[in-house]
């Protein structure tokens, strides 16, 4: 679709200080075409974020922009959208700034359905302080926090989104810019809070995180984009798939054992019921490929839209208080003459 | 017996029971009713923090006492010239409240050997193991008049016993020759769609009333006939109550919806609950997922250009701290709204103190400076509130209001105002002539105030955050000269404010030696104190600061015309401290302190100021 913008329309004059080679250039290129292709005006969307390397990135947009303090994005947006409903608004944030310090704001946000856009940038380490372990790191993962690697589990974001009753689930990777575009297209298209995990590289402190599937020659084995009411096809040739096995997930192959194409599940992103989504957003290497595209996408009322409705509903059942002076002559009250 | 009739000044009435019992409302509808019959009125509840402790139990004691007037009065009074308690455990805890020669109503069905084991009695004689044998005692079988009350009329046995409080309103409403017609209204309104409650209700109360009449109880009854107040319609209004209407009233003189952010906390919640109950005003409220989300939905609604206000107490301030440093930062206009209560940590969560003064001032990293203004009674947390908001939107800048849980949940008569005699609320706006030409740290020179741009607007989109920035272009800085100028405009907007707000002004008797200052929800104790000392013939002048940061213009010279002057504030000295701090040298700046959780009492403040002369 035509719209009257293009991507420089998008760019702010700041200069961008991440480092060459960092993830986060792709992202904010994406985004840039992502809101040509919407259309939507520069001074009619804002970008709120934390704390982190990937929260610069409103600087870099020519739109309104809100760089805040560590964790707290998504409760600043939240107030942001609740007050100003008409506003496309995104959140950027990291693996630090959403899944650690604000973890408990990311949630509530997902759970009450905000229409958000929260791109997650994950690159499983904190840059900006210069290499620290973070809630995304693998376990075991050596920095310089964790010089005899950590002993915890860490988050999987897909999980935490779902797990908080999310409706919107993507996961797109820095090197994929044309599949990014459409996947951060379709997170501003959904009502409601859509959470989209950026795969993304740290070419200093974490180079390498997401090297296994980031890699051109093994990227199209080893990573499947979904897209809804396409079947979970993937592969170099095209021949692999998946199908369900019992409550399992199971990749077969096309043409063998009497499978065809037929026999491949087809992507259902509106399915209300999460649990296959669960299924294909945590499937991990080497046994599964890793799904990128939007997992999945199911319209429930938003949060601003509800608050919204509600004042109105009151305003058209009390018609009689429209202003201050009229709620005071409904108090119990008495006159000194 | 003959039964007489005393006319007084003013009496102090304090209710208590079970938490249970009904003793708020109880309170409550005898205020009220006071009122309208043209009493002056101040109320303060008392409450337990545990919802429902063991009954009969003494921690479980709930009270309210109401002060009424046929002058003007300033508290809830010290002490308690009639004492109703409905149960032993009550009588124990609310002793110490009361004159020596009180009248206390007790519910005799309740001081069996179980009742009074419960509250810890170790002889079957509370009232001389309490050492109150002066006081009147007016021993009444409350439980049972009301079962016998209620024996017709179908409710079952635990309701009934729920309408006892109702037999004590009636009670007391013989003890002061209030006619019922007024408490029957009030009973209706509150109980209106109830009619089998309503009419049990009823009932009790004019079983209670007549009770009362028909013992020829060796009492007098007392008269504390109405006062001249000015012309107008009131209203029975608590703090809580008043600074949320004040911010819709803020809200509709700036034109900007109103929004507000906050978590449940006692004892600031009943402001949220207000709030939530607004929507025909148009009212927004996010109930956050914590203290910090509170602020933080507050800070994102004011930069989509709502009035936004966060409501909490002393440990939501804490924890709001860096985020009140965001908009201190950003410029963006916040209210945040302090109710104190007893610290640190959680502290005493029911009770009023002014510890958080200093928070208030200096809780945040950074030259981080911030609006501090306090209300001083329940009514005018109203005004403060107001202000509040005027302040926060003219000049860009967070402001924090202190009241305290004495004024959050402290009742006054109040003269409904008119919205029309408000001033408007005029924000900055960005001129749409300066497109172009305009970047987000661009100040009026006069004021320092920057010109606001809000989220949404067309031709202004605009980046801020809680980096230092350019004063010119609004870009990320890190140059020194540039970080030392932004702070000193930082500090001078706020500064400028000194020059809006009205003057310090002294009451009492201004030609005397000693000055007695104090802040926020003292207030009326402190008048009290001042009143009874001039009457007295110790002359005493007293100045109380309702605007904390900046601070009037004329403090210095207003305080430097008295040669004592006695700081009394419910913290060890934090106003003291900030006084002596921002005061020229040479003023003899004494304290009088207390930090018990509880407001003054008019006696302890007037001879604290007497040691003084």
């Amino acid at each position: 679709m035509e719209t009257n913008y293009t991507p420089q329309d998008y760019k702010s004059s700041g200069k961008v200080k991440w480092c060459p080679g960092c993830g986060d250039h792709a992202v904010l290129n994406t985004l840039h075409k992502a809101m040509a292709e919407l259309g939507v005006a520069p001074d009619q969307m804002a970008v709120i974020s934390g704390i982190g390397c990937s929260s610069r990135l409103p600087y870099y947009m020519n739109s309104y922009g809100f760089h805040t303090i560590h964790g707290r994005a998504s409760a600043i947006a939240t107030g942001l959208k609740t007050a100003n409903p008409d506003l496309t608004v995104w959140q950027v944030t990291g693996d630090g700034d959403c899944l650690a310090i604000g973890g408990n704001h990311f949630i509530h946000a997902v759970r009450r359905n905000v229409d958000l856009n929260i791109i997650l940038m994950n690159n499983r380490i904190y840059g900006l302080t210069k290499g620290q372990y973070s809630p995304t790191s693998p376990k075991g993962f050596i920095s310089k926090s964790s010089p005899y690697g950590t002993v915890e589990e860490p988050f999987r974001p897909a999980e935490l989104c779902l797990g908080a009753r999310g409706q919107f689930f993507a996961r797109l990777l820095d090197v994929d810019l044309k599949n990014s575009q459409e996947t951060l297209v379709a997170a501003a298209r959904h009502k409601g809070c859509s959470v989209v995990e950026a795969l993304v590289n740290c070419v200093i402190f974490n180079d390498g995180t997401h090297r296994d599937i980031q890699e051109k020659e093994f990227r199209a084995d080893r990573t499947i984009y979904l897209r809804h009411g396409e079947k979970m096809i993937f592969g170099n040739n095209r021949d692999k798939g998946l199908m369900l096995d019992g409550f399992q997930l199971k990749v077969v192959t096309i043409g063998q054992n009497g499978i065809t194409e037929d026999n491949i599940l087809t992507h259902d992103a509106h399915c209300i019921d999460n649990t296959l989504h669960f299924k294909l957003a945590t499937m991990t290497g080497p046994d599964f490929p890793v799904a990128l595209g939007v997992i999945r996408d199911v319209e429930a009322p938003t949060y601003e839209e509800e608050v919204r409705r509600q004042v109105a509903d009151v305003q058209a059942k009390r018609p009689q208080v429209k202003c201050l002076n009229d709620f005071f002559k409904t108090l119990e009250t008495w006159e000194i003459k | 017996m003959i039964v007489t009739n005393k006319t007084l000044d003013k009496a102090v009435i304090r209710f208590c029971g079970d938490s249970g019992d009904g003793m708020q409302l109880t309170g409550t509808l005898f205020s009220t009713l006071s009122a309208v019959f043209g009493n002056e009125i101040s109320t303060f509840p008392d409450y337990p923090a545990e919802m429902r402790a063991p009954q009969g139990s003494l921690s479980g004691v709930s009270g309210y006492q109401v002060h009424i007037g046929a002058q003007k009065i300033y508290t809830p009074g010290d002490q308690a010239d009639v004492l109703i308690a409905m149960n032993p455990a009550a009588l124990k805890t609310n002793v110490k409240n009361i004159k020596r020669d009180a009248v206390v109503v007790i519910d005799e069905d309740t001081f069996d050997q179980s009742g009074l084991e419960k509250a810890e009695f170790k002889t079957d004689n509370p009232f001389k193991e309490l050492n109150i044998e002066s006081a009147q005692i007016l021993s009444v079988p409350i439980s049972s008049l009301t079962k016998s009350s209620l024996a017709d009329s179908g409710l079952d046995n635990k309701s009934i016993l729920r309408c006892k409080n109702m037999f004590a309103l009636g009670f007391v409403c013989w003890l002061f020759n209030k006619p019922l017609e007024q408490a029957e209204h009030l009973l209706g309104n509150k109980f209106g769609k109830k009619p089998t409650l309503l009419q049990a209700n009823l009932k009790v109360m004019t079983d209670g009333y007549n009770y009362g009449h028909n013992i020829h109880a060796s009492v007098s009854t007392y008269t504390v006939n109405p006062t001249k107040m000015e012309k107008g319609t009131y209203t029975d209004v608590k703090g809580n109550q008043a600074t949320a209407w004040g911010l819709i009233a803020a809200s509709e003189k700036s034109g900007l919806p109103l929004f507000l952010g906050s978590y449940p906390i006692t004892p600031a919640t009943d402001i949220l609950h207000e709030l939530a109950a607004r929507k025909e005003l148009g009212v927004k409220t996010v109930q956050a997922e914590d203290e910090i989300a509170g602020v933080c939905t507050a800070i994102g609604a004011a930069f989509g250009g709502n009035l936004a206000a966060t409501s909490t107490s002393g440990p939501g301030i804490a924890l709001k701290s860096e985020a009140i440093g965001l908009a201190v930062m950003a410029e963006l206009p916040l209210v945040v709204i302090d109710v104190q209560r007893g610290g640190p940590s959680t502290g005493l969560p029911t009770k009023a103190e002014q510890t958080d003064l200093l928070q208030a001032l200096y809780g945040r990293n950074g030259e981080s400076p911030c609006v501090v203004i306090a209300a001083s009674t329940p009514a005018n947390c109203f005004d403060y509130a107001f202000q509040a908001a005027k302040i926060a939107l003219e000049h860009m800048t967070p402001v924090i209001l202190m009241t305290d849980a004495f004024l959050a949940n402290g009742s006054s008569a109040w003269r409904i105002p008119d919205m029309k005699d408000y001033p408007a609320i005029v924000p900055p706006f960005v001129p749409e002539e300066m497109q172009g030409q305009w970047a987000p740290y661009l100040r009026n020179d006069k004021n320092f105030v920057r010109y606001w741009a809000v989220a949404g607007r067309k031709g202004f989109a605009h980046r801020i955050g809680g980096l230092e920035k350019d004063g010119r272009t609004g870009a990320i800085s890190t140059d020194p000269e540039n970080h030392q100028r932004m702070t000193d405009l930082r500090q001078k907007k706020v500064d400028a404010i000194a020059q809006v707000i009205p003057p310090l002004k002294v009451e009492g008797d201004p030609t005397a030696d000693v000055l007695v200052v104090g802040w926020g929800g003292t207030y009326g104790h402190l008048y009290a104190a001042v009143e009874e000392l001039n009457a007295a013939g110790r002359k005493t002048a007293m100045a109380h600061f309702n605007y904390i940061n900046p601070l009037p213009a004329n403090t210095a010279e207003v305080l430097s015309k008295y040669k004592k002057i006695v700081v009394c504030e419910l913290n060890n000295g934090q106003f003291a401290a900030y006084l002596r701090s921002k005061m020229p040298a040479g003023l003899d700046i004494r304290q009088f302190d207390k930090v018990q959780a509880q407001p003054f009492s008019v006696e302890e403040v007037r001879e604290a100021v007497l040691a003084q002369f």
